[in-house]
């Protein structure tokens, strides 16, 4: 069994990093700068990867929850906290790089506009998540109220996104571009934005791989411990 | 189901402690928002719908809290779960009570909201009435739910607002966006969308609180 | 150009905490898989007495 961790772990690791350091290069070196925006566009890159992965960690939060509360076995929350962990992680840097972006392009650092409203909300479900864990009683409780959430938060997010759209356009404001959809003309542009979501991919599934081995180590810790104390079977 | 419902509302119109602070703290946060505002300023007409919506909220949430410490604190909820009764019943049960006297504390705090900033007294408070139901229901939906989670963590009154703010954003911000539109007199098909995004909560968080509540509950 | 500066604040932001996330996850796996040593070795003897 260990094994297969150890190959997991040693194929993953320098495959993740492989991956970013291709993805700098063809961020820095290898795409041209966009003629409106200039350099700051590369961020764009970045950003968007991140924003797609943080979505999709809490999908994957929300469907493990469903097993979890379903199956019951130790592994969907350990991969439901682990997801959730990376995808806050995400969820932070989309939240950082998109107003550095806009800073510059757009003369503000916050707009209010759909998407990175919607982030900052999914920010918002993630801390609630993983402060749950803390505050909870002992035993499965906090893994069941945050799978609850995690459920709960996933069905309501494309609904909080569909709302916010719908209040932002109702009422046309400071910004009405949208973010990103500068056309992306150049296929050395695509290329590179394909290749940095691939990139972000892999760093994702390595993340959560190592932070899943550290929920799995702490398990094998408590159940050792018991052992220990117990003197028999846990 | 209707029992349970029963005795729910009992318990609250014998003592009336929750709806007390619902209207309380709904006026409370009314008359504190007034004060952002100068009087004389266009601003607080434009806010009005605003600051309705973040009383609903407030007081809503302190009356979700109380509605599970009283069976926390009784032990009560051993008793309720031991009836031969579906979990979702019970959810349904506590979700209908709380809109309940959430709706009751809407009742008087409304005709307040319109006293306070000045509102002409139009035809389209029917339908901002229409709104709050939508919006408390939907808020009593998903706010049940949590609130018996949150009753049972170590930061309870924090953890309810931490979790129902963010997930209720939809209903806050078509219930606003409806009671502007309203009470500036526009007609009720104007707004149709934004109430159908509401019903669409609804309904949707009805029948997911219904499913998960057993979970949240168990010991 | 100004812009610059943006540009490497972003990437700073994002390598930073990358970063420390990586490596302060790798000392606790490590720490952990040392504990689980450890307690094996003191199962062991508890077993062997």
């Amino acid at each position: 069994m260990s094994s297969n961790r150890r190959l997991i772990d040693l194929i993953l690791a320098p495959l993740a990093g492989l991956g970013m350091l291709l993805a700098i290069y063809m961020v820095f070196i290898y795409v041209p700068s966009d003629q409106a925006q200039g350099i700051v566009q590369r961020i764009f890159y970045f950003h968007v990867p991140l924003a797609i992965m943080t979505f999709l960690a809490f999908g994957v939060v929300a469907v493990a929850s469903v097993m979890f509360l379903w199956q019951g076995t130790r592994f969907w929350d350990r991969l439901a906290h682990s997801a959730a962990e990376v995808g806050m992680l995400f969820c932070t840097l989309v939240l950082i790089t998109g107003p550095i972006w806009a800073r510059p392009v757009w003369g503000t650092w916050w707009t209010w506009d759909a998407r990175l409203t919607t982030t900052l909300i999914l920010w918002l479900i993630y801390a609630a998540y993983l402060m749950m864990r803390t505050v909870s009683g002992p035993g499965d409780q906090g893994a069941r109220y945050a799978a609850i959430l995690g459920i709960v938060g996933a069905v309501d997010i494309p609904i909080i996104n569909r709302s916010v759209y719908w209040w932002r356009t109702i009422h046309p404001a400071v910004l009405v571009t949208r973010e990103g959809s500068s056309g992306l003309n150049d296929p050395r542009m695509q290329a590179t934005l394909g290749f940095c979501f691939v990139a972000f991919f892999l760093l994702f599934v390595w993340l959560v791989w190592v932070r899943n081995e550290n929920a799995r180590l702490r398990d094998a810790v408590e159940g050792m411990r018991q052992h220990v104390l117990t003197g028999h079977e846990a | 189901m209707l029992a349970l419902l029963r005795k729910d509302l009992q318990i609250e119109f014998r003592t009336k402690e929750t709806l007390a602070s619902l209207l309380l703290l709904g006026l409370l946060t009314l008359v504190v928002l007034s004060f952002a505002f100068d009087p004389a300023s266009e601003l607080r007409t434009e806010a009005a719908p605003g600051a309705l919506w973040v009383a609903v909220i407030f007081a809503g949430v302190l009356g979700l809290n109380r509605s599970f410490l009283a069976e926390r604190e009784n032990e009560c909820m051993q008793g309720l779960l031991l009836c031969p009764v579906d979990r979702g019943t019970i959810y349904l049960a506590k979700t209908l009570g709380n809109f309940t006297f959430m709706m009751v504390a809407q009742l008087m705090i409304v005709p307040i909201f319109v006293f306070f900033f000045n509102l002409p007294m139009t035809l389209g408070i029917g339908g901002v009435f229409l709104a709050l139901a939508l919006g408390v229901l939907g808020f009593a939906a998903v706010g049940t739910l949590f609130a018996a989670v949150a009753v049972r963590t170590r930061a309870r009154e924090v953890m309810l607002p931490l979790l129902l703010l963010p997930l209720v954003v939809p209903i806050f911000i078509a219930g606003v966006k409806v009671t502007g539109q309203l009470l500036a007199g526009k007609p009720l098909a104007d707004v149709a969308p934004w109430l159908n995004l509401m019903v669409g909560f609804d309904v949707i968080f009805l029948v997911v609180g219904w499913l998960v509540f057993e979970y949240a509950v168990e010991e | 150009m100004e812009n610059l500066s943006y540009l490497f604040a972003a990437y700073a932001a994002v390598w930073v905490l990358l970063f420390v996330y990586v490596v302060v996850l790798s000392r606790r796996n490590r720490a952990l898989e040392r504990e689980i040593d450890e307690l094996r070795q003191l199962l062991q003897r508890h077993q062997a007495s």
